[in-house]
């Protein structure tokens, strides 16, 4: 379980991003976190994995403050993160990196096995380098993997959907049912409905603040609502 | 022709440059301390001493010959030595041969090792050379260990060369100049890696002149400065008929290092397709990041980028 105790977030300019947000990601289950554009999502996500550290307010990982952890000591204790734009390296291969998320080499049939979840086919894929020659569905397709490879209890996926084809996006959602089956913690960051619909949990961020959280038929009604009426959903408080 | 045994030093940076402990097989000729330490020709490859009388040797690969490997590794193993050779290959049509060549210098005392191999290649037609060259520097004295390779490169029609150039420790000063002349259809591919740090300097200059219709260059380096280096790169492609060249520089630079690229670009023909492309900056921050969620320590995310970018 994650939890986020009053935690504000203000840019290093000004600005206040996150805005006392006191919110609990439950143990096991899909989260699925949405709202509008600049609300505060990718903040929350890079606070979770210590990419950034809250101005004030503390942050627990089953019951432990890990506030003052940085981003290597988090993933070390199980929390896994996939950047919503991935990173590309000059001459780190596929392989390469999918070997450094998993902690050791994979061997042909584990590579097989994840670049096949995401939706790649591995032969054609393993020795290129994770660099600009990748289209931008490729690359999130091995941040996807790389974030597979490592197996963690926890994972946080920052807009897993963005550059995924429609026809890859049901594997997609099929690794996130047998990441649930498998017991594992989410939160993915999305505003795709068939996301929506595999959630457990709906939480809404909005300008910095939990507009809603709830079981997913408790919230999402509310949600769609608010998209057919053309505003932001504030939901309840 | 005076032949020396290998000494422990030499055969420790000979085993380090090639990858073979001292024992080649095929066609080689090993030299130590500006002489010989073995030599053997085969049916398709014949080493012979420099015709003009320079110190040196010259190579013959048949035409026709097959994909076979020749070594022409060098060590210089104490100070106060200056080694200068001049080996010419004479590349015959159709063939195909790896060279295997590749350098170490090492010294324990305050004088310099130097070694300045000058290369001359002869390129025949439809000939295709993969030529391998690693150098390094070791030993514990004051002595500088430098490095100053020329190599001169003629394609004939249809020829292609592919050079693979690795220079990532211990060498102190380094000066290369390679020149290219292509003619049609024929293509030189270079990739060159190089790791300063402390005190060194590398320079590296490349003129390539397309002197035939679709000849082609692709000249990549990749450079990573630390400490108190200094590097600079300088490329020329002239581009004389219907031609493609293409050059890039990558360099990370660290510490207070300095690094000057100067990439140049003349096209003669309004048909020469020619391109530059030149980055210099700190390891992206972001890469970093991202290996540190992957559970990888500051250093070891840097290492490891390090490591790709160099391989």
């Amino acid at each position: 379980m994650l939890e986020l105790s009053h935690v504000t977030w203000v840019l290093p300019e000004g600005g206040t991003i996150i805005d006392d947000l006191s919110l609990v990601i439950p143990k096991g289950k899909l989260s699925v976190v949405t709202g509008p554009n600049g609300g505060g999502k990718t903040t929350l996500a890079k606070l979770l994995a210590g990419l950034i550290h809250p101005t004030s307010g503390r942050i627990y990982f089953d019951g432990r403050d890990i506030t003052d952890l940085n981003i290597t000591e988090r993933a070390n204790l199980g929390i896994s993160y996939g950047f919503q734009t991935p990173v590309r390296f000059k001459g780190m291969t596929v392989k390469g990196l999918l070997d450094t998320a998993a902690g050791h080499t994979l061997s042909f049939d584990e590579l097989c096995e994840l670049t096949g979840k995401v939706g790649l086919c591995t032969l054609d894929y393993i020795d290129r380098d994770v660099d600009a020659s990748l289209s931008g569905g490729e690359i999130k397709r091995v941040e996807i993997a790389s974030i597979l490879a490592r197996g963690t209890d926890v994972s946080i996926f920052d807009e897993p959907e963005a550059g995924i084809d429609m026809w890859s996006f049901n594997g997609l959602v099929d690794v996130f049912k047998a990441l649930k089956e498998e017991g594992k913690t989410m939160m993915v960051i999305s505003h795709q409905q068939r996301l929506l619909d595999i959630a457990d949990e709906i939480i809404v961020i909005s300008a910095g603040q939990l507009r809603d959280q709830g079981p997913r038929d408790q919230v999402l009604p509310g949600l769609l609502a608010g998209e057919i009426a053309g505003h932001c959903p504030l939901g309840r408080r | 022709m005076n032949i020396n045994p290998l000494n422990e030093v030499a055969r420790d940076l000979l085993a380090q440059v090639t990858g073979k402990d001292g024992e080649f097989e095929g066609a080689y000729n090993i030299r130590q301390d500006a002489g010989c330490a073995g030599r053997r020709s085969t049916e398709n490859i014949k080493i012979v001493p420099h015709r003009e009388g320079k110190p040196g040797i010259e190579i013959h690969v048949a035409p026709g010959t097959d994909k076979e490997t020749v070594y022409i590794p060098a060590a210089v193993t104490k100070g106060h030595v200056n080694d200068l050779t001049y080996n010419d290959f004479y590349i015959g049509e159709g063939a195909s041969v790896i060279i295997v060549a590749g350098c170490g210098v090492h010294t324990d005392d305050d004088g310099e090792a130097k070694h300045n191999g000058v290369h001359r290649f002869f390129v025949g037609k439809n000939a295709d050379v993969v030529y391998e060259e690693k150098h390094i520097g070791a030993g514990t004295g004051e002595g500088k260990r430098r490095i100053d390779p020329v190599t001169d490169i003629y394609l004939d029609e249809d020829a292609k060369m592919t050079i693979d150039t690795i220079q990532i420790s211990g060498v102190d000063v380094t000066d290369r100049v390679t020149t290219a002349a292509l003619k049609a259809q024929s293509k030189l591919i270079v990739r060159e890696r190089l790791l300063t740090n402390e005190t060194q300097t590398a320079k590296t200059r490349f003129d390539v002149v397309l002197e035939g219709e679709d000849a082609g260059c692709d000249l990549v380096s990749r450079s990573v400065a630390r400490g108190r280096s200094r590097q600079e790169f300088y490329s020329r492609i002239i581009g004389k008929a219907r031609c493609h060249g293409h050059s890039a520089c990558d360099a990370i630079i660290d510490d207070e290092a300095v690094v000057t690229a100067a990439p140049q670009l003349d096209a003669l023909n309004p048909d020469a397709m020619l391109i530059h492309e030149a980055a210099i900056g700190k390891i992206a921050g972001e890469q970093i990041l991202k290996l540190r969620t992957l559970g990888l320590t500051e250093e070891e995310a840097e290492a490891k980028i390090v490591e790709g970018f160099l391989k």
